[in-house]
């Protein structure tokens, strides 16, 4: 059975029952069903038209829902009059279900997990899974999240940029488990892509093929980090990259640039390069002025100070540092490697440990330590 | 979207200002205790924050490897040692801030009269696994 072509269909069986009449929330709790009804029972039975089967079963169970609370909740109106199914419009419907689930008043992880299940089809429990965190936990994040925007309009036009965040949190922040998340977060946005026509969009999708391309040479077999510069190009994803790049730049040509087409292009230029030693950091320190205007942020500076200490040497990426505040993430990651690059092996091996020291993730930790280790051995010889 | 270890410490942390051991609350200040406990964990699960906690029995071995083929070494309990761990709880919330106002909350728990122990409790972020975009 076609796993990615049932949970691609969610969100406009979804929005199929919402326009019908149902509400948010129990005409999502329908969909689910349905999509564990399908799980079941296409693989001996599969049917013709899988979303006319999908909306049948779902709005079947809505409506059983709905009389098993018809006697409290006179919903029999609702009932009576059911609808005929107007002209199919799934493009805005889906488009209009993402908007609701990044609702700006979710939390990032409620706006993730809600994403996730309504726009995803992805389970509670994969979710769950997926997040590290007990199923019930993710159901109650999840009811929550549908509660807080039960009041929202459905069709109600929202703001793409708030989409895109929940996307690349997705992306950005893909834990281990069953799902894929990378992946997942590059099917959704491949479906908000068709769904708008915004080069912002455009801009995400293209950086998430670009670093997915790289993603089997990014650890060792034993889980340690692989940096950039040491990564087997060769076995880089080259169809991954070349769609990428085809999407930035037609997103590019419009001349309405972000954020997300930014950073794109960095990954783009690395892509593009080689071998580590032909990268051009001359255009990627001018793509990071362009990202330090457009966001102003902080950790943007600090990747810009690597970029020109790349371009100009050493020296010059400890100056554009100086001017940063030291109690960023990864700062002193970024003092180490420009001190080992400028010879001064001691305060290198230094700043190494105590980058592992401040690092928030393991595998970080441990590259990091290894460094320091290096440093400290070839200093003793 | 980060996880957070909450740490109880029997013994280790700093002293709580209503510092009076437990043996010598009265059995309804104990209960009222446990269930200040238990209705924040109920809490925590209700607002999708929850994920394990656990308390530990204050005594416990030291165990050391001893060599090819010989059993382990245990020591202990050591009735000295400096830090002693009475249990955890481990949530999953969206801020560091977020993560310090529930530790704050779980400190409030009623211990001696009735009153809150305003005990220390120690917030431990969790190493997580390597973001995708670093550069």
């Amino acid at each position: 059975m076609d796993e990615a072509l049932l949970r691609s269909l969610t969100p406009s069986v979804l929005g199929v029952l919402v326009r019908r009449g149902a509400d948010f929330a129990a005409a999502e709790d329908a969909v689910q069903d349905a999509l564990v009804e399908a799980v079941r029972v296409w693989p001996a039975d599969p049917p013709r038209d899988p979303k006319g089967w999908l909306v049948t079963v779902a709005w079947r169970r809505f409506i059983d829902a709905t009389r098993a609370d018809a006697a409290r909740r006179r919903r029999e109106d609702l009932l009576d009059e059911e609808p005929t199914p107007g002209p199919a419009v799934a493009v805005d419907d889906t488009l209009a279900l993402y908007f609701l689930c990044a609702h700006p008043s979710l939390t990032p992880s409620s706006a993730v997990a809600l994403t996730l299940r309504a726009v995803g089809g992805l389970t509670t429990r994969q979710i769950a899974q997926a997040y590290l965190v007990p199923e019930a936990t993710m159901a109650q994040r999840i009811s929550r999240a549908k509660r807080t925007v039960s009041g929202v309009r459905f069709d109600q036009p929202g703001d793409v940029a708030t989409v895109l965040r929940v996307l690349y949190l997705v992306f950005n922040e893909g834990y281990s488990g069953d799902v894929d998340l990378a992946a997942e977060a590059i099917r959704l946005t491949r479906q908000l892509a068709a769904a708008i026509d915004h080069p912002e969009v455009a801009g995400l999708l293209a950086l998430m093929l670009l670093h997915h391309a790289r993603r089997a040479t990014r650890t060792a077999p034993d889980g340690s980090l692989v940096p950039l510069a040491e990564q087997d190009r060769s076995r880089w994803d080259t169809t991954s990259i070349a769609e990428g790049v085809e999407i930035l730049q037609a997103a590019l040509a419009r001349d309405r640039l972000g954020e997300f087409q930014a950073q794109a292009a960095i990954a783009a230029l690395h892509a593009d390069a080689p071998t580590a030693g032909e990268t051009d950091w001359v255009q990627i320190v001018e793509w990071y002025d362009e990202l330090a205007r457009l966001t102003d942020s902080p950790v943007v500076r600090l990747n810009r100070a690597v970029a020109v200490g790349e371009a100009d040497g050493p020296r010059a990426g400890l100056a554009a540092l100086a001017a940063l505040d030291k109690s960023l993430p990864r700062y002193a990651a970024v003092a180490a490697y420009l001190h080992e690059r400028d010879g001064d092996q001691a305060t290198a091996a230094r700043l190494y440990a105590e980058a592992a020291h401040k690092a928030a993730n393991l595998a970080e930790r441990d590259h990091l330590t290894r460094q320091a280790a290096r440093l400290n051995a070839h200093r003793r010889r | 979207m980060a996880k957070y270890l909450l740490l109880k410490h029997y013994r280790g942390a700093p002293a709580a200002v209503n510092d009076v051991p437990m043996d010598q609350w009265t059995p309804e200040e104990i209960s009222a205790h446990v269930q200040y406990m238990n209705d924040f964990a109920a809490r925590l699960e209700g607002s999708g924050e929850f994920v394990d906690g656990q308390a530990l029995a204050p005594e416990g071995t030291f165990v050391r490897y001893d060599g090819e083929g010989r059993p382990p070494v245990t020591d202990g309990p050591f009735a000295e040692t400096k830090d002693l761990i009475a249990g955890w709880m481990v949530i999953d919330v969206d801020s560091y801030e977020r993560a310090i106002e529930l530790a704050g909350e779980l400190s409030a728990a009623p211990g001696a009269g009735g009153k809150p122990i305003h005990e220390w409790l120690e917030v431990r972020p969790f190493l997580t696994e390597p973001p995708t975009i670093t550069e």
